[in-house]
């Protein structure tokens, strides 16, 4: 039996290492791009001053991505150490893109980038330009393969539950890949870490600017990060929206808490733009709202309407009832798999399983379940909504922001004003957290939303996590966070160490370039 | 015989095969890592010592990443037990392994002997301590690890980490050092010149004494152990749950398989051969073929295990019954056949561009190319 404080450290485990995985994972998706970007302008040019641009923020990039790889590392083997239930429930569905990304994506990306590093000298310019938008491509395939994992989580299609091996097993590979969650999850994540890379490149081309070194690198790199950045930002922009859409189709649950949505309106329904949640009294307190723009946004049409919690709630309910004779039925079928009566049962009563498992938390012997904890149950299926409420407001915020940034970046640049734009290149600095802090807050309304299962209205989040003791998980809770945290300290020493000392002194090296354009 | 079944059988060869990959290819740059401090006397030459596999640490750590991938996929009962079962033991070994790439990238960035100095011994840690854990998690197997399954196959460990500590599987930790060491050892030799070369010779030829005499210590220990039989099942190819066999235990059952079939003494006869053989190579100045032979022993160390306990692969001691066996925690068909596509598609692929990637990158490093590229740790 589960012990629920060591789900809620397990949860907490989780979050802390994705959380800080995914401050490494955008950055290299979108800079390995831009990497590439840059030596293919230095071979089809021939100008160095683009070799020198591509050699300098990739050694920014490789400080990143030693990071990277190194929290990769223990998030793919977490869900075997602290979520053993969910790992052996669905293994046979989510092991395979993990695998098939180490395959496919990942020898790729971790071959090429050691010859993108030592084999400058090594290889002819076309050879090295291709093995560098091998890293890209790399980065990026693997992280298509852990979306669509991902979506597996969000929205499960292309398996069912198999009585004779307790457990979900595979029937589509190509349901799996081609979920409408994972389509339009990638693109949104990944264009989220070129806008991600595009504010870096950008923020410390601004810092250079301002301090006057490395003008002619500095201004190069500008230009492109900015018209990079105005172009994926708009792209992240369209394909939220589209997630949005999707997710209104398979997790209305979601939706509803990202809108703050507790009551079933006739449409128009109007938009919040600010409101405060309260969970207990399943209310808003001080709700600013915008009108048409909620059936606008989700429906794409003026007067379209979408569930709130109450009619949910009332759904769950109804779930909770008839998952119960399924999870009796497995039971029965464990003890002898060819009860025939059980099979039957199961059968009649199997779309509803997660949801009797969504009530066994609070009486394992099903039979003795009290209305009341029917009920709670029905009520475990709203996602904890102020947080991800206010967290997809942040993410649209700061989403807007930059696309503002990026607009007013590309009309300076195209001018060729902005290093005389002192305070836009102040304010380029203080951007760079930014796409960081949107990544954050975007996974915790994906994964937050989602809540309560870690596969949606399949398996519960309560019952998944393996069955430590308390102890274990606090011990090892301490040590990510110890070992984290020195890594952090250390990673951003070293980046402010090698941004400060700059390029090797372009001054030198090219003073004609610097004294035409500078 | 069913397709399920031969699906199995093909995804037990394969969890072997990159097993050894793994073993051969992580080991190797754990090696390196290992004997750091005493193959390279100053800051040059273990600079030398980190550029030989510069280029590649981070492409063979993949193997281990895809090792614990294709565990997940194929046969994720095993994924789920084993690696929540040996919780601390796994936190130790992603702790010490997340340092390494650290200790790679970011040693080379301050030129400070207390900075390059702590990073040297975080290196010794990430490549000893996985080694040993490697090693030894095998070498539970053969006692079989105390875990049993809810009804809804919810699994539970029963243990200690301490049990995990006990003499065979220390042997086997330090066996799988030693042959990481001596595989370590060997790239040294193929790429440094010099006095780093005639070190690493000694650490070379050391490793491969050391294994040799473990593996035949380890050989005659598992004959004397109890092993386990599996007394009544469903059938192979037939999708079930370990909840629905019968496991009996019988003295010396792990050689079972040995006796049935003779001709499987081949697998350990190729352990012996290589780690005798790369001895030889190494001493007569030959070490790529010395590479090649420590390959082969790792092929035969690795296979005699996996020869021994078939077709279990995660025994259970607090309930033999419950043991796990390909049969019972494999993937379903359809996962099976799908992923063994890829990996038919994929895996020649992975060895031709990373043979390539050796080949671009062969030869010798010295002090002096080091101090005329930029771009080295």
């Amino acid at each position: 039996m589960h012990d629920i404080t060591v789900v809620d450290l397990s949860r907490w485990q989780f979050a802390a290492t994705a959380l800080y995985h995914f401050l490494f994972v955008p950055l290299t998706l979108g800079l390995s791009f831009l990497l590439a970007a840059m030596e293919t302008v230095y071979v089809s040019t021939g100008k160095p001053i683009y070799r020198q641009m591509a050699q300098f923020w990739g050694k920014l990039f490789m400080i990143n991505f030693a990071l990277g790889v190194a929290t990769g590392l223990t998030m793919e083997f977490q869900f075997g150490t602290n979520w053993s239930f969910y790992s052996s429930f669905v293994g046979d569905i989510f092991g395979a893109p993990l695998a098939i990304e180490g395959l496919m994506a990942f020898f790729m990306e971790s071959t090429f980038v050691g010859l993108m590093v030592f084999g400058w000298e090594r290889l002819s310019r076309g050879q090295h330009l291709a093995v560098t938008w091998l890293v890209a491509l790399g980065s990026n395939l693997s992280a298509l393969w852990i979306l669509i994992a991902n979506s597996f989580m969000q929205d499960p299609r292309g398996a069912a539950f198999n009585p004779a091996t307790m457990r979900m097993e595979l029937n589509s590979l190509q349901q799996l890949i081609f979920n409408p969650d994972a389509q339009s999850k990638f693109v949104h994540t990944s264009i989220a870490g070129y806008v991600t890379a595009a504010i870096f490149v950008a923020g410390i081309s601004a810092y250079y600017m301002l301090k006057r070194r490395h003008l002619d690198l500095a201004k190069r790199s500008f230009r492109m990060a900015a018209l990079f950045g105005v172009l994926s930002t708009i792209g992240v922009i369209t394909l939220g929206d589209a997630l949005g859409f999707v997710a209104a189709q398979a997790q209305p649950t979601k939706l509803a808490a990202m809108e703050g949505l507790w009551k079933t309106e006739p449409g128009p329904m109007p938009f919040n733009l600010i409101a405060f949640p309260d969970q207990s009294l399943q209310q808003n307190k001080g709700a600013v709202q915008v009108p048409y723009l909620l059936s606008l946004l989700v429906t794409h049409s003026v007067d379209g309407s979408m569930p709130g919690f109450d009619t949910l709630q009332r759904t769950a309910e109804q779930r909770v009832r008839n998952g119960i004779p399924a999870v009796q039925a497995l039971q029965a079928l464990s003890k002898d798999p060819h009860d025939a009566q059980a099979l039957a049962q199961f059968e009649a009563h199997r779309q509803d399983l997660g949801y009797g498992f969504l009530a066994q938390r609070y009486a394992p012997d099903l039979a003795e379940l009290t209305p009341q904890q029917v009920q709670q149950a029905a009520r475990d299926s709203i996602p904890p909504v102020a947080a991800v409420f206010w967290s997809f407001r942040f993410m649209v915020a700061f989403g807007l922001a930059m696309l503002a940034f990026f607009v007013l970046g590309v009309i300076y640049t195209l001018r060729n004003r902005v290093q005389d734009k002192r305070w836009f290149l102040i304010a380029a600095v203080w951007m760079i957290p930014i796409p960081f802090l949107a990544n954050e807050v975007g996974w915790l309304v994906a994964e937050l939303g989602r809540q309560p299962w870690t596969v949606f209205g399949v398996l519960p989040t309560w019952m998944s996590a393996s069955t430590h003791s308390v102890g274990y998980m606090v011990f090892s809770l301490a040590g990510f966070v110890l070992l984290y945290t020195v890594f952090i300290v250390i990673e951003m020493a070293l980046m402010v160490r090698a941004i400060r000392q700059g390029p090797p002194d372009s001054a030198a090296a090219l003073p004609r370039a610097v004294l035409v354009e500078g | 015989m069913e397709l399920y079944a031969i699906l199995q059988i093909v995804w037990w060869l394969l969890l072997g095969v990159l097993l050894v990959g793994l073993a051969v290819m992580v080991g190797m740059d754990m090696g390196v890592g290992t004997i750091l401090r005493w193959v390279g006397r100053n800051d040059v030459e273990r600079r030398v010592a980190l550029n030989i596999i510069g280029p590649h640490w981070d492409g063979n750590q993949v193997w281990f990443i895809l090792g614990g991938g294709a565990v997940f996929a194929a046969f994720p009962l095993i994924y789920a037990t084993a690696f929540s079962g040996f919780y601390v033991v796994m936190l130790l070994l992603l702790w010490a392994m997340i340092v390494r790439p650290l200790g790679f990238e970011y040693r080379g960035k301050i030129a400070d002997a207390a900075w390059r100095n702590a990073w040297d011994w975080s290196l010794f840690v990430s490549g000893a301590v996985p080694m040993i854990v490697f090693g030894a998690a095998i070498g539970n197997l053969f006692h079989g690890v105390p875990f049993h399954f809810e009804w809804n196959l919810t699994s539970v460990y029963t243990g200690s980490f301490l049990a995990l500590l006990n003499p065979f599987a220390i042997l086997c930790g330090v066996l799988s050092l030693a042959l990481s060491v001596m595989m370590g050892a060997l790239t040294i030799m193929n790429g440094a010149e010099g006095a780093m070369r005639s070190r690493a010779l000694g650490l070379a030829c050391g490793g491969a004494i050391v294994a040799f005499v473990l593996f035949a210590i380890g050989g005659l220990w598992v004959n004397a152990l109890d092993g386990y039989q599996l007394a009544a099942q469903p059938g192979a190819g037939v999708p079930q749950t370990p909840l629905q066999q019968t496991v009996t235990i019988a003295h010396g059952a792990w050689m079972a398989n040995f006796t049935a079939h003779p001709v499987l003494w081949l697998v350990p006869a190729a352990g012996f051969l290589g780690m005798l053989g790369a001895l030889l190579a190494a001493l007569t100045g030959r070490s790529y073929v010395g590479w090649w032979l420590g390959a082969l022993a790792w092929l035969g160390v690795i296979g005699s295990a996996g020869v021994a306990l078939f077709p279990f692969l995660l025994p259970s001691s607090s309930d033999p019954s419950m043991s796990l066996t390909l049969w019972n925690a494999s993937s379903s068909r359809l996962t099976l056949a799908w992923m063994l596509g890829f990996t038919v598609v994929f895996v020649p692929l992975v060895i031709w561009y990373t043979g390539w990637a050796f080949w671009v990158m062969r030869g010798k490093v010295t002090p002096e190319s080091i101090e005329h590229d930029e771009h080295a740790y």
